[in-house]
């Protein structure tokens, strides 16, 4: 099929499947999808300005999805993902204004590839230590066999104390989030927004694999709280990365439409599986998806494939 | 695994195999007859009206999410028999 706003030839089964994935990973994990959906892009041959702009796009129909189911089983802080909307926008113009720059200067590409390379693999291993040593703890001192909803959503982390340190910095004004249990510095939660909105802006799509961590270990939100208010932040932050990526010609909304149609279909499903896992397995099964993006980038840079 | 929770996977899946299907042709439809006459309009309006067309986008993507929302919700209530998770 060919998309004559990008001037792309691609299998529109090819994107709704690739859309179907990233809603199912999205809908479980709180992530844009965008480690899988800018290299599957880049994959058949569209330009990285394009790829990054047209994700977000998708970004916003499937994260719409997503975040609607979870407000039905109760997992989404409406006041923290207002609060973090802000910092997002900030943070994601001045990513679009550095692509902007990059492409200017021709060299676009290569380094988004190397960067995005480094955050994926950064991401992953410290989830991995830290969900392991978590799921460790666990297992050494068990909480009793009580398997409930409730249970599951009950959280910990080995980076606790970290968490907790950051909590007591009462720098005002202070902002009590009530569904998620946590009383934190609005500062903290515009920086942490900001980072997530600069890398949104910058590698594209919603950049839930930065903030949904950072909600976890610095905001100390419990994991299923924070993959249901990412998505519900992402809605927000994603509309304007598109707007803005949209009047620099950077969004094939055709393609957004198409893979859209199989990532409804997968957000609800990742959604509704999350009420089975406990937040540090959530987090553990997280650990593979940006190296998963970083390989893929890896593969397209030594492949030569017009990156 | 009980086999009450057996036979509960076992129509979930099936459900859900249904749903595939459904949504599949429903999709195709969509394709041919929303896309193909949306394409032109849309290069149109990219080429002459960027800002109209950044709004459109948004508002395209938001408004499909929400109809495909509803018709996967509808159709899953309607396969697992008033239940949607």
């Amino acid at each position: 099929m060919f998309f004559p706003i990008s001037h792309a030839h691609v299998s529109p089964i090819y994107l709704v499947v690739v859309g179907f994935v990233i809603g199912v990973l999205g809908g479980f994990f709180g992530v844009g999808g965008s480690f899988i959906a800018g290299p599957a892009l880049r994959l058949v041959g569209i330009d990285w300005n394009f790829a990054v702009g047209t994700d977000l796009a998708h970004i916003v129909g499937k994260s719409v999805v997503a975040a609607k189911r979870h407000r039905a089983l109760g997992n989404v802080d409406l006041h923290l993902g207002l609060i973090m909307a802000l910092g997002t926008i900030v943070g994601a113009e001045m990513g679009a204004q550095l692509i902007q720059m990059l492409t200017r200067a021709g060299n676009v590409n290569f380094v988004v590839s190397i960067i995005s390379i480094v955050i994926y693999v950064t991401i992953s291993t410290f989830m991995m230590w830290e969900s392991w040593k978590t799921l460790a703890r666990q297992r050494r001192f068990p909480a009793g066999a009580n398997s409930t909803a409730l249970a599951r959503k009950s959280d910990h982390s080995a980076f606790e104390h970290v968490t907790k340190a950051i909590q007591r910095w009462r720098i005002p004004p202070m902002i009590s989030l009530r569904e998620s249990g946590v009383t934190i510095s609005l500062w903290i939660i515009l920086l942490v927004a900001f980072v997530g909105g600069l890398c949104s802006g910058f590698l594209g799509g919603g950049a839930g694999y930065i903030r949904m961590p950072a909600m976890v270990y610095v905001l100390g939100i419990p994991t299923h709280l924070a993959v249901g208010t990412d998505l519900f932040e992402i809605i927000i932050s994603a509309s304007y990365g598109t707007f803005s990526h949209a009047i620099k010609g950077n969004v094939d909304i055709l393609i957004a439409l198409v893979m859209n149609t199989g990532a409804a279909i997968g957000a609800q499903l990742g959604a509704i599986s999350t009420q089975y896992f406990a937040g540090p397995k959530i987090r553990l099964l997280f650990v593979p998806l940006p190296l998963i993006g970083a390989a893929i980038v890896l593969y397209t840079m030594f492949s030569g494939h017009k990156l | 695994m009980t086999s009450r929770s057996k036979t509960e996977v076992r129509k979930t899946l099936r459900a859900f195999a249904l749903e595939l299907v459904v949504y599949a042709a429903l999709v195709v439809i969509y394709f041919f007859a929303v896309l193909h006459f949306l394409g032109g309009w849309l290069v149109q309006l990219e080429t002459h009206h960027i800002r109209v067309y950044a709004v459109v986008a948004i508002l395209l993507i938001i408004g499909q999410a929400v109809v495909l929302e509803s018709v996967t919700t509808g159709l899953l209530r309607l396969l697992r028999g008033g239940r949607s998770e």
